[in-house]
């Protein structure tokens, strides 16, 4: 039966009318504390661009090893792997595992046709772990997540347009997964070509159907959009990474250091490192798992279930369900 | 900013790293919590109890609003479950709020089913989750739960000891919902009184196996004020939404002649540690609970019920769901074949009924037919024999008519025929 809604008047304020409802925000706050947080992103782009640099400057401390050290004689792989490392970082009494997954090896070969299916195959892998675990009859408490949240895709800093590896890989992943596109080592590009440059990857993702995040369609009100079509008007950010301090002004900055000036990582006037921390980390990362678990998963998950059906159907000779097909 | 410290304990195969400086993941919580803010709260109470047991007014005076218009009609038979969703506000949270209330429960002679629909509820709940969540296009995000996350049972203030009934009813609840025990109408017992009363119940409930839920003590902030509160279970409360001038302020009351109960006197009842425990710290440890064991064990039953299995990986996610409509589909069909049993056999009963009535109609209509005849054979006969009397009658008369016609001629001939006759006679008679 459909349960009547009436709105009643408020309980109002004042010390003996107050109910104390808005106590579950804390407790809220409390569980989320006690349970910690998960995060999951993977950084893909060719090798030399400053992936793990980045990462590490996003959460200050070494959470990626570069792949080709100075002293080692590692070479840069034929093939793509997929390295996926997991640390447990605390801030504040906040816990929460962070896993990098790396792709070294993406686009450096000569023929890069298909590179993006290992990493494809990858992210729907995650999801279906994640499936295995929901579906089964004895389940975990807490199911872990192993998902991609968020993968940074990092476009060389040519200053011209996008190379068709790089639309080819965005068209294609973000049907699967939150694309957030970079323009990766800016401190090439002057500030009129970093703009230019912007200009045009905005019109050719526009031109190429490409929904980067934050996806317009997933705008939940009209405050959502404000604050999303900011964003979306400035993205690609053009970021430069530095694990290294350096002394400017009296204080103690993360930087890169040239013949001809230090660039302050954190200074929105030289790069826009910061802009890009506050959306993943500071303001967003909740809606980014969010459309993760609600919106890529539950595509794959029904895209799953309808095949399945098809398969099992055609076994047992029923009738098919209704399928909707979607494209790899 | 200083360096933060190394993380307590490492995850599956994680190594936990010191952090150089301040990356800002320290806002997850809140961001958590504005997601949560803008979407809304959901959060559902069953009341049991016998009628007249304050369960309406309890509610009430919970969350300082009239719900019900009206009070609730007691004239159906068995126990009815009532539901009434309410949207709250308190400060930027919105609360869908929903009461369901049983009606009737013990007011019954033959109370060995009553514990019956209540389950049949809250499973139904239950089923409907289950039911969404395995769709294939499934919106768990925008889905109202209507999950039963706490079971507030109404204990009758008898002094005593629980009624079987209670027992057998929480025995049967106490594996589907959280179970918060609570003395209803407490200023009707002494204090001495109620504290014996208290140990009874909690005893009988140990003895009887009856699990109701325990505030959680595994979070240090709230570990020490839901252990004490442990202890204190079954709350004696009183309700009222009645406001009574103590000192300079009101407060919500009930006034005797001997004395006022003041609700939220600690002294006078529990109903503070109630309103605290139930809404202020455990709220959403009760939805929690009833997400992650009740509904897990409903779910797990249900499936296993249906023959599912973990053990064949193969077949498993996808039968999960196809094998599962196919089940559904063909409970539905031998459903569907016993309503048309049902049917069939209720047609053909018709059928009969109509044939026998049909019979006794027919009947009928003889025993009228033939009444009818009779009734006009005997008019017939009556009639007959009055005109057979008419005809005497008129034959008599004609008779009369005619003698007496004679007479007079006899007369006006003079009257020495009659002498004539006269003489006759006495010469016969003299002869």
């Amino acid at each position: 039966t459909p349960h009547s809604c009436k709105t009643v008047p408020g309980p109002g304020m004042g010390d003996f009318s107050y109910v104390g409802i808005d106590a579950i925000l804390e407790q809220m706050r409390r569980k989320a504390m006690k349970q910690g947080f998960e995060l999951n992103i993977m950084v893909v782009g060719q090798s030399g661009l400053g992936k793990s640099t980045l990462m590490n400057t996003l959460f200050k401390s070494k959470v990626s090893r570069k792949s080709v050290q100075a002293t080692s004689q590692e070479k840069i792989p034929k093939t793509i792997h997929i390295k996926s490392v997991s640390h447990d970082i605390e801030e504040k009494g906040v816990r929460m595992k962070l896993t990098v997954i790396d792709t070294p090896g993406f686009g450096d070969q000569i023929n890069n046709e298909n590179c993006w299916q290992p990493i494809m195959k990858f992210i729907n892998a995650q999801y279906e772990q994640y499936l295995q675990e929901e579906i089964n009859i004895n389940r975990k408490k807490r199911i872990p997540d192993s998902r991609v949240h968020c993968c940074i895709y990092f476009i060389p800093p040519t200053g011209h347009c996008l190379r068709p590896l790089d639309v080819e890989f965005m068209r294609r992943l973000s049907k699967v997964v939150n694309i957030v596109p970079v323009i990766a080592k800016a401190d090439t590009l002057t500030l009129e070509e970093r703009d230019f440059f912007k200009q045009k990857i905005r019109e050719e993702l526009r031109a190429n159907g490409i929904d980067v995040y934050p996806q317009k369609e997933f705008d939940e009100d009209a405050e959502d959009r404000m604050i999303n079509d900011k964003i979306r008007e400035m993205i690609p950010f053009a970021v430069v990474g530095s694990d290294q301090e350096y002394q400017v002004n009296g204080r103690r900055l993360l930087g890169r250091k040239t013949k001809w000036g230090t660039i302050e990582v954190e200074n929105i006037a030289h790069c826009e490192f910061a802009y890009l921390r506050d959306l993943l980390i500071r303001t967003h990362m909740e809606n980014i798992k969010d459309i993760t678990s609600s919106i890529h998963y539950e595509v794959y998950r029904v895209r799953r279930l309808n095949e399945n059906n098809t398969a099992v159907a055609h076994a047992n000779g029923l009738p098919q369900h209704h399928m909707t097909s979607h494209e790899m | 900013m200083a360096a933060t410290e190394i993380a307590r304990q490492a995850g599956e195969g994680a190594r936990a790293v010191p952090l150089a400086g301040h990356v800002g993941f320290d806002s997850m919580p809140d961001q958590l919590v504005n997601k949560s803010v803008n979407h809304g709260f959901c959060f559902n109470i069953l009341c049991v109890g016998e009628t007249g047991l304050g369960k309406s007014t309890l509610m009430d005076t919970l969350f300082n609003t009239k719900f019900e218009g009206e009070p609730t009609q007691h004239n159906q038979p068995g126990v009815q479950l009532k539901s009434n969703t309410y949207e709250l506000q308190e400060s930027n949270v919105r609360l869908k709020l929903t009461v369901v209330n049983t009606v009737g429960f013990g007011d019954q002679i033959n109370k060995e089913d009553s514990y019956k629909s209540i389950v049949e509820f809250i499973d139904t709940q239950f089923e409907a989750y289950l039911q969404e969540e395995l769709k294939i296009k499934r919106t768990l995000h925008s889905y109202h739960d209507t999950r039963i996350h706490a079971c507030l049972y109404f204990i009758a203030p008898t002094g005593h000891s629980l009624k079987s009934l209670d027992l057998v009813t929480m025995k049967k609840l106490d594996s589907k919902v959280n179970i918060i025990p609570i003395i209803a109408k407490s200023d009707a017992i002494s204090k001495s009184e109620l504290t014996k009363f208290k140990i009874k119940i909690t005893s009988e409930l140990v003895s009887n196996g009856v699990q109701i839920y325990q505030f959680p003590t595994d979070d240090e902030t709230v570990a020490e004020i839901n252990s004490t509160m442990n202890g204190h279970l079954p709350f004696a409360v009183v309700g009222s939404t009645e406001e009574v001038k103590i000192g300079n302020k009101m407060v919500k009351a009930r006034q005797y002649p001997w004395g006022t109960v003041q609700v939220e006197n600690e002294n006078h009842c529990d109903f503070v540690k109630l309103r605290e425990m139930l809404i202020r710290v455990n709220m959403e440890d009760l939805r929690e609970q009833t997400h992650t064991r009740h509904y897990e064990l409903y779910r797990r039953c249900k499936l296993e019920e249906m023959g599912f299995k973990d053990t064949d990986p193969d077949c498993k996610p996808f039968s999960l769901q196809e094998t599962y409509e196919a089940k559904r589909n063909e409970f539905m069909g031998d459903l569907q074949k016993k309503e048309e049993e049902m049917r069939q056999m209720f047609v053909q009963r018709v059928k009969e009924k109509e044939a026998e009535l049909k019979e006794a109609e027919k009947e009928l209509h003889e025993k009228f037919d033939r009444l009818k005849k009779l009734h006009q054979d005997e008019k017939k006969k009556l009639e007959d024999k009055k005109k057979s009397l008419d005809d005497e009658l008129n034959g008599f008369k004609q008779k009369k008519t005619a003698a007496e016609l004679l007479q007079s001629q006899a007369q006006q001939a003079g009257g020495s025929t009659t002498l004539k006759r006269d003489k006759e006679r006495k010469n016969i008679r003299l002869q």
